[in-house]
Formats: C-alpha cells, structure tokens, sequence
C-alpha cells in the first residue's frame, strides 16, 4: 500500500515538471511577496528594535520563512476536489480501490515536496543573500521545524478538503475557495504575525485552526521555541488535525449517499 | 456463479426545481421546491459468469445510473445488490478489485503523463506481483496495438488511440467482471473492429464477464448473445438477440427486377392469401413486403418463378437497429 502512496507523489512530481512555466511563475510571485512584506514591515519598525516581542532581524526572517513555509503548505486541492465533483471525473477516482481523500492528501504531499525541494530550498539561500535574516544553523530546531511545517500542511489540507469536499453540497464553491484562501493567508499570520492583532482578535484566532499552519511553524524556526514553548505549539497543531478530521468524515460519508454524478 | 444479482434494485434523485422570476428566485433561497425522479425503477438482473451483456436503452433511460450503482459509484435507493458477491457500495474498496471499468466518456489515465506513467500508478494502486504485471500488460499491448503509444501523454493521443490504452488500463488488474460505458462511441470501423476482437478474445480467455451498453448496436451484434433494454428505468426485454428479432423482426422485404413489365394487380392476384403486399419502386422493378410468420420468401418465389421471369433479387431483413427503434416508438407490448 506504501508504494502506491509513493507512485502517486511521484505522479505529482511529474505533473508539475510537465507545467514548468507555473514553476518559474511561482519563483517570482513569491520573492515579489517576500519583497513587497519586508520593506513594508521595516517601515513599521522604523527605528524601533523590537515590536510584540519580535525583534527586526526576527520580523525579516519570520517573512522570508513563513512565505518558503506557504510553498510547501499550499495547494489547490480545495479546487481539484471541487472540480472532479463538478465535471463528474469523481467517479473514476470511486472505481479505484483507494480512499480518494487520502490520495488527494498524498497528491498535495507530493506538490509540497517538489516546491519544497526545488523552490523553498533555493529560494532561501538566495533570499539570504539579499535581506539580511538570520537562521539557525545545525541544530534540531531544524528537526522541529520540519515537524511542525509537517502539521501545519496536515491542518492547511484538511481545511482545503473541507471546502472541497463542500461541492457536492454547492455545486458552485468558487467563491467559499476564493474566501477560504483570504481567510487562510490573512488569519495564519502569515500576512499579520499574530501578535500584532488586537487583543480580542487574538483570543478569536487561538480558537481557530488557522495559526497552526503558518504562524506556530515560523515561530518554532524564527523563535527557536524550546521545551513547554515548543510542546505546547506543537499539541495546538496535532489537537487540529485530530479535529478537523470529525468533520471531514461525516461530510464525505453524506456525500457519497448524496452522491449525483454530473453529465451522465 | 451469479456476477451480478439484482433485485428490485432503485435509484431515486431529487431534482430542484426553481420557481420563475425574481420573487420566485428569492424564495428559492429560503425553500426549495423538489420533485422525485425515478432513474432505475426495481429491476430485477441475474448475469452469469462469463456471459457478454449488452445492455441498451434511450438516452435517459437510466443505463449509465444502473451501471453506476453497479459499479459501487451510487447508493441504491432500494434493493438488493450482489456483484461478485460483495456490496459494491458499502464494501466498495475491496470490491473494485474485482471490476474493470471503461467509460466511454471519461478517461481513467492520468492526462498530462505518459501512458506507462499511468500503468505503472495503476499496477500499484492494484498490488500487482511485478513479473505477473509485466507478462500481462505485454500480452495486451501486443493484442491492442499500443506499443508506440506508451510514451506519449494522454493528452495527445487521438481517440482510438486513448480508447485502447483505457481498455489495457481496465484490464490490468485481470478483473472477472468488465463494465463498457459506450466504448466505441466516436471510434471509426477499423478501431471499433479491433477493440471488439479483443473484448471476444479476453472473454474466452479468462472467461471475463461483460456488460455493455451502447448505442451502437453492431457493438451488440457483434459481442453479445444476449441484451437487456431498458426504458424509463425499467426493464422492458431481457433475452436473446435472435429472439428479439423473430419477436420484433417485422416485415421483411424482396426486392425484385423483373424482365419486363408487370401489372401490380396482376402479382397480387398470384400471390393472394400469403399476405404479401406490393410496390412498385421503378421501372421493372418491384418490392414484396412479407408479413413476419404468414410466409416465407420461398413461397412467394415459387409462386412467381413459372409466371414472370426475375432478373435479379434481394432479400432486405429488419436491422437490430430498424427494431429497436420500433419498439421505442410502438412500446414493448409483446415481452
């Protein structure tokens, strides 16, 4: 069973060589974004060292990794799902002895993987030539690192599947998607690290999956966070993936009774 | 063994129904008018193993949703269901396993990767032992022609050329049980010939059995003795081809050059009590109608053959194609 999973990470990886132009469109999208949020926020700081406990240099870095962090964690599953229900191809993946979410999961792993390797990777080390950051050197704060932008992919694709999977109730989800990715890049810290929202807004955001993708990963790199800091970041992330997996359950269980296959 | 084993088998849709206008849109919003649609209407299906079904029908008489249930892609409504001895629904993971499925409609392989790509997913997705895989897929790519194809993306290969990679696709798990959506829909003769020969050959060889819907009826000639139709979700025929025909054949009809000039009333009077009715086409020309049962075409040709000299002949039966459509429009009275 593994190497079917493995097969379908490595269709992935062919898939997106097949496109390579939305590769190199991606290379400059995102050094355009990493760009466009650094000067901005070094005019917020403007002479100031240190704002909500995040020091300028840690501000620089937090951009840079938490942008890389969004190459790995993002994907296009909410629309892919969306769009096998709507044009009907669903049935093929139903005549396939696999779980089709799980695929999905492990096509998402595999898209993850390719920007990760041939785009986050080399991205980083020349971003660290143009702003100055400062990473960790060898050391298991990589380790957790991984781990926690393991989880942070887990929680990001199961909101995806969930807003997905919502087409077969909606048979026109374009907009609940287009919604759900504001919501996604906005609420995640990754545009506002969560410490800069007001107070009330940041009891509403720690009752929200959202953090766990992209805020608590660039923490655990930037921060360096250790010990209870690191455990608690990392049960935050797990406690979601367990949640949100209750949900996904009972819609795609409701969903294949109600199941009407589009266009004959 | 039964393959299949349906009985009183049901599927039912709501469809939403939108009320006119701008008020009636904005109630809309608030209740939704239904209406229930009877797609598959409790038909009762037994399929042995090894047999080659065809099964046919309008559009919209519900074929593609009964091979859907079928297929363990939608839930019955009611009824029970048995395909290869497994729940194709709720025991889906296990049971298409033991299925191939070929929509005409809808490719299965992988569109922006080579087809080899796909093969080797699907050789995975199946677990099939490498040296098991390796012999049958070369037995298949001999049979269909597809050896040039392997390396080419999906996307650019041409119909019949897709046709036949989804039909290797289909098959590579060595299913007993292959359902064919319209296979050959939009495939020129020669494609549809071989993809035939090749349905005929697996089903002999491993005894594969076959269930076909179409709107091709020579796919049916060619492939099936026997054919379930199907009309507004129910069964209206399920028997053999020959029997179809000697049921629905009809008239058939001589057509006939004489030597020379005829009276009409004149071949009537020689044929008279056999049922026979003229016309004459052209000059020296003329055509028989037989009444299907009353008599046969040697009766009326010994009847003639003393009388008036016959230049050149031809017997012209009903096709499956002429029945069928007679049946649609004269509905099943008979079965």
């Amino acid at each position: 069973m593994l190497s079917m999973y493995w097969e379908v990470i490595r269709i992935r990886f062919l898939m997106m060589l097949a496109y390579r132009v939305n590769y190199y469109s991606g290379i400059v999208i995102y050094s355009l974004n990493i760009g466009v949020y650094y000067f901005l926020w070094m005019a917020i700081y403007g002479g100031e060292s240190s704002l909500q406990g995040l020091t300028s240099l840690q501000m620089a870095t937090y951009i840079a990794v938490s942008w890389m962090a969004r190459a790995f964690y993002f994907n296009n599953l909410d629309r892919e799902i969306a769009q096998e229900i709507r044009d009907g191809t669903v049935a093929i993946q139903l005549i396939r002895p696999y779980p089709y979410l799980l695929v999905k999961v492990f096509q998402g792993f595999g898209e993850g993987l390719f920007r990760l390797l041939l785009f986050s990777v080399p991205g980083m080390i020349v971003v660290s030539f143009i702003f100055p950051i400062h990473l960790p050197g060898f050391s298991d704060v990589w380790l957790k690192f991984a781990l926690s932008l393991l989880l942070g992919f887990i929680v990001n694709v199961q909101v995806n599947i969930l807003t997905g999977v919502c087409a077969f109730f909606i048979l026109n989800n374009q907009g609940l998607i287009r919604a759900k990715r504001v919501a996604v890049d906005l609420l995640s810290g990754l545009i506002i690290p969560i410490p800069f929202y007001p107070e009330w807004a940041q009891l509403l955001l720690s009752y929200l999956p959202f953090q766990a993708i992209s805020y608590l990963p660039s923490l655990v790199l930037v921060k360096g966070l250790a010990g209870e800091e690191f455990v608690h970041a990392i049960l935050i992330q797990a406690a979601w993936c367990v949640l949100l997996w209750i949900p996904i359950r009972v819609i795609w269980k409701k969903a294949r009774k109600t199941l009407i296959v589009q266009g004959g | 063994m039964l393959s299949i084993e349906a009985h009183g088998l049901t599927k039912e849709f709501k469809v939403y129904q939108s009320r006119p206008g701008l008020t009636g849109a904005f109630r809309d919003l608030f209740s939704r008018q239904y209406r229930i649609i009877r797609a598959v209407d409790s038909i009762n299906l037994e399929i042995s193993e090894g047999e080659m079904v065809g099964y046919i029908g309008e559009n919209g008489a519900g074929k593609s949703t009964t091979i859907k249930m079928l297929t363990g892609i939608l839930q019955p409504t009611a009824g029970q269901l048995k395909v290869n001895g497994f729940d194709p629904h709720r025991e889906r993971e296990k049971f298409v396993k033991t299925i191939g499925v070929v929509f005409g409609q809808r490719s299965q392989l992988w569109w922006d990767i080579a087809v080899q790509e796909s093969f080797r997913l699907l050789q995975k997705v199946y677990q099939i032992p490498a040296d098991q895989y390796k012999k049958h897929l070369d037995r298949m790519i001999e049979v269909l022609d597809i050896g040039s194809l392997l390396d080419q993306p999906v996307r650019k290969l041409s119909l019949g050329q897709r046709m036949r990679c989804e039909l290797a696709a289909s098959l590579i798990h060595r299913p007993s049980l292959l359902f064919l959506d319209e296979p050959t829909i939009g495939l020129d003769v020669l494609v549809k010939e071989n993809i035939r020969q090749f349905l005929k050959e697996i089903n002999r060889e491993f005894g594969t059995t076959i269930l076909l819907t179409t709107h091709d009826l020579s796919d049916i000639e060619a492939l099936c003795s026997r054919v379930v139709m199907l009309d507004q979700g129910k069964i209206i025929y399920d028997g053999s081809l020959t029997q179809l025909r000697t049921m629905w054949g009809g008239n058939k009809k001589v057509h006939l050059e004489m030597e020379q000039e005829v009276m009409l009333i004149d071949l009537e009077a020689r044929t008279d009590g056999l049922g026979v009715s003229w016309e004459k086409r052209g000059p020296r020309q003329y055509t028989a109608h037989l009444r299907n049962g009353e008599t046969t075409v040697s009766e009326v040709l010994s009847r003639l053959v003393q009388h008036v000299p016959i230049q050149e002949m031809q017997i012209e039966e009903a096709s499956t194609e002429e029945i069928v459509r007679k049946i649609y429009s004269e509905g099943m009275t008979v079965a």
